[in-house]
């Protein structure tokens, strides 16, 4: 096609622009730069993630030839179109679609868990609203703090339907659903059931594209300074490795920027008593994995065998798949791994009781707060970790301690538990916890020494990836997805007999677990995300270790106290089992 | 029999027409309005009173669908003589008999009397009501037993079908109704054959065609009363767009509420079938149709065809934006086209008769008739069918014949919850489509409600918000929440606690959700609002400015002091001893109107 053909053109506050086809009003504006707000679009298209459904109506511009305002957020720019942002007819009606929606909301937000990262409040601010001139009933539904890990209040959803998407066309999940009709109109559960009845996942995504504070995670930090006061309590804590390339973010760094030194030394000054990594359960979770994959691979064992470090994604397979729970791997999460550790061999080293400690687990999940309430994931009646708090309330509390981030010197992981690989940082990024196993599984089986140890064709935000490794005479076919639809199309492979893979690595959230949905939020920044996981690869090429068995705290770990990966001991620690839990 | 050709068509029509003539015919009406009335037990006794005389064969007893006269049912027409009676009440059943079949007298007491010359009309062509009228959609309704092929049949039934399929090539049949002027009858008005066009010209084999039965507006009952008495008529209409468009597949998405209108309509599709109007090679053709029914759960957004097609879809009746338009991406994704009942029946005519003699009706831009649902405070309420470009007086005073108790019409309010106030001021416009936007209403779907000088219209305003913010789906801000807010306006200023600051509120609102809704649903809300604002701005003052008067009064020289407004008044605000002149205390009053109610003697004043 003729490079004029694919092209339009049209007229924004005066200004003629050139745009190809398909490109949409909001689109053109920013080209030439013109700011047009926006609330309840969404558009990662990167990652599969789009919320066009224009029914916020804030976004409005005026079209000379029309009437009715149209939504530039999802109106096309067609060839000589004549367009006005700033037109007191689109300005009027923008800020009356804004003014309702604050008519309609409960303005607490003093207090409010998205105070200041809430993108209606800076909507507000931006639109210079003043004053708002509809007054009426205000929506009135209960709040749902049934599960473990989210806590849904309506009565600040806004309806931009974000939560939908995510919720339906990205994690195929389907728990969250307009209800109702009018005002009435509520984003609930079919019959109103409780989150903790549904088949939701609480894998968060939810909650990290909402606007407003109608969705959050469920807020651990005032039992973990219960604890930190409590004096007859032994606190350790350890942190995920995508918490440490976001936190930043929260005090002013760039996306990237790389914390974990300040972040061991602020939770030091909080009163932790022990810091560990949980990179260091990543490694061993490789050790574990990577034997039981050659033990599957060489004893005509199932395959593929998938990864289950994602507890949003063994709540989906458990859920919707209950006839393929002996594809995943039997691993705990490395996190899981880390508590049960604590409870054990750092209490016998320590000679503490396991029922003084107090494990805590920073994560850039909401899932995983759900996922410590398991109950195959307790030792002699013991949660092997008792609380989870995502990267955002580690780093309000942080603030709430009065720590200055930024002026903290870097401080490292206590040791027990505390060394790590490159292998175990990757882990935070989609495609990482493959490219670990990779990278050990090959010296398992040819015992030889793996030169390169970059596999980037695992890498990236394609939503379904394959590639092919060669392994001594054996070409291991690997499969990687993230987010939870494409992880459905895998899985209805395996169940139709048609999948080719050996080995598949899956994450329930876009980017892995750097785009968590305990993470700072990304308002719909890509850029964001990417940042995050080029950090995790950053590091790995730093360390002098890239492979988890070269860990020596873990090597040293089964010589004093596990004995052989995979054997009697390790599975009782380190493993679990699913069950098969169908909801509506 | 499967009827595979024009000449076997037209055979069949002549032996039905030839075949056995009756002395006598009785159209009972059983149109829903009619059934209300017990028309159904009437036409029970009437075929009793049959059988007993055994004049089964002399008599054609024949349930038609609605004879279009719905406030003066049951009605009962009798041919030869076109002698129509109505009111017919059970216990008239045994009389009317007598009289006018076995005795061959006509009972006057059963006509109806025009109210001008005060003389009783036995001819029903004669009456005004139906003299003005111009019969294209409803040209079979109320004349023919709905559940009989035959009947449809013998009145040139699928002859036009048969005509599209063996004579004229899909792309003829569009340029026909193209060059009819045939415009959308559901509200929009867009041009018929255009949109066949659009639908003909996407590509992809997989195509559909929509039937929107989902009439939703609160008095509206056009498309319902030709569903239920012409339902063929549908049929036919259905599989001529199908094959013009390129469609196999055809569904009418009607609303469970029309519980009456599906038997006679799955009727009609089961005998369609079975004569081969419907199926694979009709008329022994290439082309195949089919139609199935989906009930709709009665939401008023799923009238727009994007929210219809979702709710088909088993999605949520929700709307999304156009383009695309369906007609590029419908249901499940395929080309498209949505068209409204009434739409549809006037194609078969139009192929019959050319888009030449369809132009004879109604203007130059908006051709052809338009069926109204005349409701209100009017003498003649029921079905009407006039050319376009009829004014409104013709359609109040002449064919409705005005207010029944003779006091002045203040306006019209036509297009339902989405259109506006017609004031008598605009009583000469001409009904079309393009006149109706410029003076702020709209076609809509054809609901017209006539309403005399003792309405209120900040009350009537009131309601019909009441009813689009209750239906809103939900989706877009200014529907949602926006039209709630106009509502608690209101509501406010009904109460009297309104403010002057409310009227400017309520207008700078009702534009903003005009211009930023979604569809058509939040961009016509405040109409009724906008409109009523605009023409009668003295009642919303008297409201926002709190000096109506509201409250009740007695007429002392009428009252004679029975006391039973004072027991009745749920704020104790009349005083007054056993037969004295009672008072109402005006500070109290709520104007609930029960003291109205209750008076004997009529002393009670309104506001």
């Amino acid at each position: 096609m003729k490079l004029i053909e694919k092209m339009v053109s049209c007229t924004i506050n005066g200004i003629h622009v050139n745009v190809e086809k398909g490109t949409t009003i909001l689109q053109a504006a920013k080209k030439i730069g013109i700011h047009i707000p926006t609330l309840c679009h969404l558009d990662l298209h990167d990652i599969g993630i789009v919320n066009k459904s224009a029914n916020c109506r804030v976004c409005v511009v005026e079209d000379e030839n029309k009437n009715a305002l149209v939504p530039s957020c999802s109106e096309v720019v067609r060839d000589g179109m004549k367009i006005q942002t700033d037109s007191l007819k689109a300005v009027m009606g923008r800020r009356t679609s804004l003014e309702l929606l604050l008519s309609n909301h409960p303005r607490d937000c003093l207090t409010c868990v998205k105070n200041l990262d809430c993108e209606l409040q800076a909507l507000a601010h931006e639109m210079n609203i003043r004053e708002i001139h509809y007054k009426g009933e205000k929506m009135s539904h209960p709040i749902d703090n049934t599960s473990f890990a989210i806590i849904k209040d309506s009565n600040k959803c806004i309806m931009c339907r974000r939560c939908v998407t995510m919720c339906n066309e990205v994690q195929t999940v389907g728990v969250l659903n307009p209800l109702k009709r009018g005002f009435d109109v509520v984003v609930a559960t079919a019959f109103h059931l409780d989150l903790n009845d549904t088949s939701c996942t609480y894998c968060g995504q939810c909650v990290s594209v909402c606007p407003t504070g109608a969705l959050a995670e469920r807020n651990h930090s005032s039992m973990v300074w219960r604890a930190l006061n409590d004096p007859t309590k032994h606190v350790v804590v350890q942190i995920a490795p995508a918490v440490r390339v976001a936190i930043g973010e929260e005090f002013g760094y760039e996306p990237g920027e790389v914390s974990t030194g300040k972040i061991v030394a602020s939770l030091k000054r909080m009163g932790f008593d022990q810091v560990f990594d949980t990179n260091f359960g990543a490694d061993l979770t490789i050790i574990e994995e990577a034997t039981e994959f050659v033990h599957r691979l060489e004893n005509n064992g199932r395959l593929p065998m998938l990864t289950s470090c994602c507890p949003a994604w063994v709540q989906f397979i458990e859920h919707q798949f209950p006839e393929l729970l002996d594809v995943p791997s039997t691993c705990q999460s490395p996190h899981i791994m880390v508590g049960s550790l604590i409870k054990t061999y750092y209490a016998e080293k320590n000679k503490i009781e396991p029922k003084d400690i107090v494990s805590v687990s920073v994560m850039p999940c909401v899932a995983k707060k759900a996922e410590v309430s398991r109950e195959e994931l307790t030792h002699n009646d013991l949660s092997d970790v008792d609380y989870v708090i995502t990267t955002r309330e580690l780093s309000r509390m942080i603030k709430e301690a009065a720590i200055d981030f930024k002026q903290l010197k870097d401080q490292n992981f206590d040791e027990l538990l505390g060394e790590s690989t490159g292998a175990a940082t990757i882990f935070g990024a989609t495609g990482g916890v493959v490219e670990a196993a990779t990278r050990t599984a090959y010296e398992m089986i040819t015992g030889k020494e793996l030169k390169e140890v970059n596999f980037k064709q695992f890498r990236g935000l394609q939503g379904i990836r394959e590639a092919e490794v060669q392994i001594g005479d054996k070409t291991l076919r690997v499969g990687i997805a993230h987010e939870l639809g494409n992880a459905r199309k895998l899985l209805e492979e395996i169940r139709d007999g048609k999948s080719h893979f050996d080995i598949i690595e899956i994450m329930a959230c876009p980017g892995g677990c750097i785009g968590g949905g305990g993470q700072p939020y990304h308002h719909g920044d890509i850029n964001i995300l990417k940042k995050r996981a080029q950090a995790l690869y950053d590091l790995d090429e730093k360390m002098e270790k890239r492979k988890s068995h070269e860990n020596e705290m873990v090597v040293k770990l089964y010589e004093d106290f596990l004995g052989q990966p995979g054997n009697h001991k390790a599975h009782e620690l380190l493993h679990t089992f699913y069950s098969a839990k169908p909801r509506i | 029999m499967k009827i595979s050709s024009l000449a076997t068509l037209d055979k069949w029509r002549d032996e039905l027409r030839a075949a056995v003539k009756f002395d006598i015919k009785i159209m009972v009406c059983s149109g829903t309005s009619c059934i209300s009335s017990e028309s159904d037990l009437i036409f029970g006794l009437l075929k009793q009173k049959i059988d007993d005389h055994q004049l089964e064969h002399q008599i054609a007893l024949v349930p038609t669908g609605c004879q279009r006269l719905c406030g003066q049912g049951p009605m009962i027409t009798i041919e030869p003589g076109n002698i129509t009676y109505f009111r017919v009440k059970v216990e008239d059943v045994e009389e009317l008999f007598n009289e006018h079949i076995l005795n061959g007298r006509v009972l006057y007491r059963l006509l109806y009397v025009d109210p001008k010359s005060g003389e009783s009309i036995q001819d029903f062509a004669k009456m005004d009501f139906y003299r003005k009228q111009q019969r294209v959609a409803l040209r079979n309704c109320g004349e023919i037993d709905p559940k009989s092929i035959d009947d449809y049949i013998r009145r040139d039934g699928y002859k036009a079908l048969g005509n599209c399929i063996s004579v004229l090539s899909p792309k003829e049949v569009v340029e026909i109704v193209k060059a009819s002027g045939l415009r959308g009858r559901g509200g929009g008005g867009f041009p018929t054959g255009v949109k066949w066009e659009m639908t003909a010209k996407s590509r992809g084999n997989e195509k559909y065609l929509i039937c929107n039965a989902d009439e939703g507006d609160p008095g509206a009952f056009m498309d319902r009363s030709i569903i239920e008495g012409d339902p063929h008529s549908l049929v036919e209409a259905m599989t001529i767009a199908g094959y013009a468009t390129g469609a196999n597949s055809g569904i009418v998405y009607i609303r469970a509420e029309y519980a009456s209108s599906i038997p006679p309509l799955k009727k009609a599709i089961e005998d369609a079938k079975a004569n081969g109007f419907l199926g694979n090679n009709i008329f022994d053709s290439d082309f195949s149709f089919d139609i199935s029914i989906k009930l709709g759960a009665g939401a008023f957004v799923c009238g727009e065809e994007t929210a219809l097609i979702h709710s088909m879809e088993g999605n949520r009746g929700e709307p999304t934006k156009k383009p695309p338009f369906p007609s590029e991406s419908g249901f499940r994704g395929k080309p498209t086209t949505v068209n409204n009942v009434e739409t549809l029946v006037n194609t078969p005519p139009i192929i019959i008769n050319g888009a030449k003699w369809f132009r004879t009706f109604g203007t130059e831009k908006s051709p052809g008739t338009k069926v109204f649902a005349l409701a209100g405070n009017i003498r003649n309420i029921g079905l009407v069918e006039v050319p376009m470009g009829t004014t409104f007086r013709e359609v109040i005073f002449d064919i409705g014949g005005g207010h029944p108790l003779g006091k002045k019409i203040k306006a019209v309010q036509i297009g339902g919850p989405s259109g506006g106030v017609i004031t008598e001021a605009f009583f000469d416009t001409p009904i079309e489509y393009d006149t109706l936007t410029k003076i702020g209403a709209m076609m809509g779907s054809g609901g017209m409600i006539v309403m005399d000088e003792d309405t209120d219209m900040v009350k009537i305003a009131k309601f019909y918000l009441e009813f689009t913010q209750d239906e809103s789906c939900g989706k877009c801000t200014p529907c949602r929440i926006g039209t709630k807010r106009m509502f608690e306006i209101l509501d406010r200023l009904v109460k009297m606690e309104g403010s002057p600051a409310d009227l400017e509120r309520l207008e700078t609102l009702g534009k903003a959700i005009k211009t930023t809704s979604l569809c058509g649903l939040g961009q016509s809300a405040p109409n009724p609002v906008l409109s009523t604002m605009k023409y009668f701005r003295e009642e919303y003052e008297g409201y926002a400015y709190r000096t109506k008067k509201i409250a009740y009064s007695i007429n002392g020289e009428k009252c004679i002091g029975c006391t039973k407004c004072a027991r009745v008044c749920p704020v104790q605000c009349i005083q007054g001893a056993l037969r004295d002149v009672h008072f109402i205390d005006e500070s109290k009053c709520i104007a609930c109107g029960a003291c109205y109610k209750a008076c004997p003697v009529n002393a009670i004043v309104k506001p």
